[in-house]
């Protein structure tokens, strides 16, 4: 494998599963310190979540170090399973049943198509243009105008956060940057180990010494000091890994700090979605973890934000 | 082994949760009684059983139906030995106890039965009024347990008139055995049986 001769990957991938390992003990130790109730829920919880990490971990390595086609795969699986977890969740009735059909089966499979074939042009218009038309038109031609318009949003807005946007991860793989061919798969590694541990980070300092949340009518467990805490530290953290991407150190910090604040923002609106269902989690695919859109949701609203940015300032 | 990919094929389909609410593994004679919204109400059912008490399941389907075509003919009785009734005779009384009659004859003693006591598809998901059909099978053999079966999203899955699924998540909900003992009439059982079937979808 021609990736695994990349010194820098190979350090990502290493440093990635070191953390996991220093992870586990860390788990492993609190769990035979912590004894009251509440504390073993919170370290139950934590130690499933490190878990799900594992797994979640070496399927994401896997794939970015098998290829292109794989990538391709497994973020296109997971849009399907994101956006039957978001249909799930909004209320839908019986004339959306054709637009559905095709958002699953066609709409999710051709933007993933135009990834592969590379086809940027399209790709960035089908969803937001083309389906968002067609679908409109699909769902009037069913004749049902109850709640035409939250139905027909409903439909757009799935699509557009659990396909459209998510596939500017692997979309990365696209871009040509000078000086960075064929190395586009540690861009995908550093956006998606930015977005995760930001999350993680901002759990461990909330936890620890959060007190004033950001949105309380959203989302109480977000605080202000877990947002600046865990922001700062994954800012910090995408500057010193500055040498496996093709920014400089002070620009691989500014995309880090753009990624987060895109991630915490990404949460909060689908925290904000979950409120209106009535609703905790949109899933419970992984364990400690809720949905898989429970799981992306940072990712997804990171992902176009970080795709273009790099695409207007290092790839002419 | 159709049987086996089927039913593995249909609950990833229809990314179905289980939950129960009674023993499942007793294997006693049963009829689950569930609300109908779908194609896919019997086969979720039946699918949702464990093995072993998926084997002695058998759905009851209109004859019309199933004996359409080879394909349909074969499922029907060969995979699930479903109890086929004639239909479209809602208003001949003999024809509706020979009905029952047939289906209280085939559970035998060993079979347990998958019934939609609303008699047919909801369109929107609401469960309807039972038809009298489960009283009558449950005084015919008032030594079969009653258990409710609530079905949550397969109305949205594949809606009545649709022939291609879009696969979001759904809920299977096995109730606690429906109690066939009260000493209500014809209609007081009924409302009952359909309260018992609510229940569990408001409970969630």
């Amino acid at each position: 494998m021609t990736l695994f001769q990349d010194r820098a990957l190979v350090a990502l991938v290493g440093g990635v599963l070191a953390l996991l390992v220093v992870a586990s003990i860390a788990g492993w130790i609190l769990s035979s310190r912590i004894t009251s109730a509440p504390g073993r829920a919170t370290v139950d919880n934590i130690n499933a979540r490190i878990r799900a990490w594992w797994i979640m971990a070496l399927v994401f390595v896997v794939a970015l170090t098998t290829g292109r086609v794989v990538s391709i795969l497994l973020f296109s699986f997971i849009s399907f399973l994101a956006l039957r977890e978001f249909v799930t969740l909004a209320p839908t009735r019986p004339g959306d049943h054709r637009a559905l059909f095709w958002s699953f089966f066609i709409v999710t499979p051709l933007q993933y198509y135009l990834v592969w074939i590379e086809w940027y042009g399209l790709f960035s218009i089908l969803i937001p243009v083309w389906m968002s038309i067609l679908l409109a038109v699909r769902t009037t031609l069913a004749g049902d105008t109850e709640h035409f318009l939250e139905r027909t949003a409903i439909n757009q807005w799935g699509l557009m956060i659990c396909v459209y946007f998510l596939s500017h991860v692997p979309a990365l793989l696209m871009l040509r940057i000078p000086g960075y061919e064929r190395q586009n798969a540690k861009l995908m590694f550093f956006l998606v180990l930015i977005v995760q541990l930001s999350d993680v980070l901002q759990f461990v300092w909330g936890k620890s010494i959060g007190r004033r949340p950001v949105a309380p009518a959203i989302s109480p467990n977000k605080t202000w000091e877990g947002l600046i805490g865990g922001v700062g530290s994954a800012t910090l953290a995408g500057a010193a890994l500055w040498w496996a991407t093709p920014f400089a150190p002070y620009q691989a910090g500014l995309m880090a700090l753009v990624i987060t604040m895109m991630g915490f923002a990404g949460g909060l609106i689908m925290s904000a979605i979950k409120r209106d269902r009535g609703v905790k989690d949109y899933g419970a695919f992984i364990e400690g973890h809720g949905g898989m859109l429970d799981r992306i949701d940072s990712l997804c609203f990171a992902a176009p934000v970080f795709f273009h940015l790099t695409r207007f300032f290092f790839a002419p | 082994m159709i049987a086996a990919a089927l039913a593995a094929g249909s609950r990833l389909v229809c990314g179905a949760s289980v939950k129960w609410h009674c023993d499942p593994s007793v294997t006693r004679q049963r009829i689950y009684f569930g609300n109908h919204s779908s194609h896919l109400d019997f086969v979720m059912i039946w699918s949702a059983l464990p093995p072993r008490l998926r084997q002695s399941a058998r759905p009851v389907a209109g004859r019309d139906y199933w004996e359409r075509g080879v394909v349909r003919r074969y499922l029907a009785g060969k995979v699930f030995r479903a109890v086929l009734i004639e239909r479209g005779k809602g208003s001949d009384k003999a024809g509706a106890q020979a009905a029952i009659a047939h289906m209280a004859r085939e559970m035998g003693d060993q079979y347990s039965l998958i019934v939609f006591p609303e008699g047919t598809r909801s369109l929107d998901g609401v469960v309807g009024p039972f038809k009298s059909g489960l009283y009558h099978l449950s005084r015919l053999r008032p030594d079969v347990e009653l258990v409710p079966v609530y079905l949550e999203n397969l109305n949205r899955i594949l809606p009545k008139g649709e022939s291609l699924p879009v696969p979001m998540m759904s809920r299977i909900i096995f109730g606690p055995a429906f109690d066939t003992n009260g000493s209500d009439d014809k209609d007081g059982f009924l409302l009952r049986a359909r309260e018992a079937l609510t229940r569990l979808r408001d409970a969630r």
